[in-house]
């Protein structure tokens, strides 16, 4: 059974714009699949009727066989959001265990999973701190691992570390691969950052803006598990112009993804 | 990884030895405060009808503690009943618009339109309504006046919640319950706490005006008329101290309940100052 499948999904909205149209995607268990595409084409509308947070216009989704909001009040997925979105008034470990308050888990049995997951994310230690007293990167980690907590097959991140600088951001890819390793969930990843879209996935979905939809589908072929090195890969290059030409070939304008410049082309 | 700002474990007597610290600038001033108006009040011999003389003032608080404190606990009663009344509706009527905004698109122009009023207009009425001598008169103008802004802070606090974090909420099919109690109920605490301390200071008010326009002969603001009628102005003023030392407790008390209840609020963070 496939994890997530999209059948000719539309969205329009109330003021007379069209978000989507006809997008058709299907997404295999234990894929990374990124989202990428300039402002305006979508990808985070998509992600939401994904998630079903946002209802199509047309169109269908299902995720592990179930219509969308069947999976969502099932839990299958958890989501991670640009902003870390962690309350306030709660600590690290009660943060992560929200959901599992919610799903009306013992608190012995929340405690025991607070616990792996801290350590799965790197944050012993830190489980009574307020969220102001960590790093935009540590806010981020808690995210990750409160979306985890209850072991959804599915994980939807909607441009997760866009506000992070450069190198937390690399630190955090890696860290999320290992993590997608360990866990064997699906996850679908919003980006516009193209090295960022090329190391994390399995496929990369190229999207275009006015109307948004699915440009082209790039198949990313380097091997598992990716380090540091996979980044200096001569065909991490060559993916990373491929999906630079899609992207411009789509309509998007040179520029207007966020990405570092790359200095010189590998020969 | 950035810095932590990692929260400072202190001993109590630091603790306490820190707050005094900190307040000593304000004590300095006050301390100034007095003597400046001790001092102009006997360099230009200001007559005691216009302004007591500080010490003066002390010492007539001295000589009637007992009866002022009595006073001053009867009025404080008044208030606390009206603060308790005003604000626990004031947070109910905030839920109630928060939950259905139907609701609240219906009354709160009514609700500002009667803050508009000046409310102590009412006092004559509510001495009608009640009775003078029933305490219940001073609650109610107290509990109206608190009204007010407990509600408008509740409801700002209940609705001003980030839309991820109901995104969030729904991710997990939680229901509407469990957003009030574990999101927008929390969220509201900084701004229900504002509301209340503006609150207490008003229910002092309402209650002390409110005897201004009758009352039993204890309590504090009739005491504070009755002494100024009758030229006893240094008493006045032994009064005004006295209701002052209620007001500011009062509203210190609800400031020590909101730093426990929001400890985990950004503006909780601790610098050091070493």
């Amino acid at each position: 059974m496939s994890a997530v499948v999209i059948k000719g999904v539309s969205k329009s909205f109330p003021a007379g714009v069209t978000a989507l149209t006809d997008i058709d995607l299907t997404v295999e268990p234990g894929e990374f699949v990124s989202l990428i595409g300039p402002s305006g084409c979508g990808k985070s509308t998509l992600l939401r009727i994904i998630g079903d947070l946002v209802k199509p216009t047309a169109g269908s989704v299902s995720v592990s066989g179930k219509p969308s909001a069947q999976a969502r009040r099932e839990h299958e997925y958890g989501i991670v959001f640009q902003d870390a979105v962690l309350y306030d008034w709660r600590t690290v470990a009660k943060n992560i265990s929200l959901p599992l308050e919610l799903l009306g888990w013992s608190r012995p049995r929340r405690a025991a999973r607070v616990k792996d997951m801290v350590s799965l994310v790197e944050l012993s230690g830190f489980e009574n701190h307020h969220p102001w007293q960590l790093s935009g990167g540590m806010q981020q980690r808690v995210s990750i691992a409160r979306a985890l907590s209850f072991s959804p097959s599915l994980l939807l991140m909607d441009e997760p570390f866009g506000a992070l600088d450069e190198m937390t951001r690399e630190r955090l890819n890696a860290e999320l691969l290992r993590i997608w390793d360990e866990t064997g969930s699906t996850v679908i990843f919003v980006t516009h950052s193209i090295p960022e879209a090329v190391f994390l996935s399995t496929r990369v979905v190229v999207m275009s803006p006015r109307p948004g939809r699915i440009a082209t589908v790039i198949r990313i072929d380097q091997p598992q598990p990716r380090t540091a090195a996979t980044r200096e890969e001569p065909r991490f290059f060559e993916l990373v112009t491929q999906v630079r030409e899609a992207l411009a070939a789509g309509g998007a304008p040179l520029g207007e993804t966020q990405e570092p410049a790359l200095v010189e082309e590998p020969a | 990884m950035s810095a932590i700002v990692q929260p400072v474990p202190r001993s109590l007597g630091r603790r306490v030895g820190r707050r005094a610290l900190d307040w000593f600038p304000a004590l300095v001033v006050f301390a100034l405060g007095i003597a400046a108006w001790q001092g102009l009040v006997v360099a230009f011999n200001v007559q005691e009808f216009l302004l007591p003389k500080p010490t003066a003032i002390a010492s007539a608080f001295w000589d009637q503690k007992h009866s002022l404190w009595g006073a001053g606990v009867y009025t404080f009663k008044e208030a606390l009943g009206g603060f308790a009344l005003g604000s626990g509706l004031g947070i109910l009527v905030a839920l109630l618009f928060a939950a259905w905004r139907p609701l609240g698109r219906t009354f709160m122009p009514y609700a500002v339109a009667a803050n508009a009023i000046p409310i102590i207009a009412l006092a004559p009425i509510m001495n009608d309504w009640f009775g003078l001598l029933n305490p219940f008169s001073k609650m109610a103008i107290a509990a109206v006046l608190c009204f007010f802004p407990v509600m408008i802070n509740t409801l700002r606090g209940l609705t001003s919640v980030h839309p991820s974090s109901i995104e969030l909420m729904h991710s997990y099919a939680a229901g509407r319950v469990s957003v009030f109690r574990r999101v927008r109920i929390p969220n509201s605490l900084p701004h229900l706490f504002t509301g209340l301390k503006v609150a207490t200071v008003l229910s002092m008010i309402g209650a002390i005006v409110g005897e201004y326009f009758g009352g039993p002969i204890d309590a504090l603001g009739v005491r504070i008329l009755n002494d100024s009628s009758y030229g006893n102005f240094t008493q006045a003023w032994a009064g005004i101290v006295m209701a002052s030392a209620f007001g500011i407790l009062f509203y210190a008390a609800v400031a020590a309940a909101e730093r426990a209840a929001t400890r985990w609020h950004p503006s909780a963070r601790v610098f050091q100052a070493e």
